[in-house]
């Protein structure tokens, strides 16, 4: 359909929920924007094939899943340099207590497989349905469904059962509840 | 809030892969607070402008269509 006021309204309300998918793929804010940037391209020069109705911002979850996707491919080697500095960082920084919940949690959600991760955003950030998530994904909706819940298996054991002494929750939540005020 | 912290971290009976319903809560909740901040941030100017730059699908110029035969017209 042609890019009438409405849509282009609809693809601008989308752009929030894009960038919070892109962050949450990639784990770098500069990159997400840029993929941001080529989705939106991308999207209005193939404005013509969105069908009138559907799901728009399935739709655009599609292409930039798919571009971020082909993206990893080629610098996946720099993807796995960051995520050992990013380890580094957390380490000898304690003066960041007040983010350390939640930097734990960012770095384990990047420890994620990759088909993992992106499902559990879709399901339980970005609120799709299965349905939606499996269409986004390209893959049926049982595959989804067993994707989330291996993801948040995962993401319980690096968080609750193997690190939950290690950086000691009473003092994280002290610290979350103090340095949040200001 | 320290409750429900000090409630997951106790209930880590590793029973069905170690999701108990309040740890699968907190992830819930940590995964959504983490992307909801993003969200809150809005549309930043660079794609708010690019969406408007490309306003006209074909690049058609409007200006061309107008002919600018009227411009003289009302001189004087």
């Amino acid at each position: 359909m042609p890019l009438t006021e409405s849509l282009r309204d609809d693809i601008l309300a989308a752009v929030p929920s894009l960038r919070a998918f892109a962050i949450s793929l990639s784990g770098n804010a500069d990159r997400a924007d840029d993929l941001v940037q080529e989705t939106l391209l991308r999207a209005l020069a193939n404005i013509d094939s969105f069908q009138p109705g559907s799901n728009l911002p399935a739709w655009l979850f599609t292409i930039l899943r798919n571009l971020f996707r082909s993206d990893y491919r080629k610098r996946r080697r720099e993807v796995e340099d960051a995520e050992g500095n990013y380890a580094k960082t957390l380490k000898t920084q304690p003066s960041q207590n007040a983010h350390l919940e939640f930097e734990e949690f960012r770095a384990a959600l990047d420890k994620l497989p990759q088909d993992q991760r992106e499902a559990l955003i879709l399901v339980g950030a970005s609120g799709f349905s299965y349905e939606d998530a499996a269409s986004i994904c390209g893959c049926a909706v049982g595959t989804i469904k067993s994707r989330v819940n291996r993801a948040r298996s995962k993401l319980a054991a690096l968080l609750y059962v193997d690190g939950a002494e290690d950086f000691g929750p009473d003092e994280t939540v002290r610290a979350v509840i103090g340095g949040s005020g200001g | 809030m320290k409750d429900l912290k000090s409630q997951a971290s106790r209930n880590t009976t590793p029973g069905k892969g170690g999701l108990t319903p309040e740890i699968q809560s907190r992830i819930g909740h940590q995964l959504r607070a983490m992307y909801d901040d993003v969200v809150r941030q809005g549309v930043p100017e660079r794609f708010a402008e690019l969406i408007k730059k490309l306003d006209t699908p074909g690049g058609t110029p409007q200006d061309q269509s107008n002919g600018g035969s009227n411009d003289n017209n009302g001189r004087d």
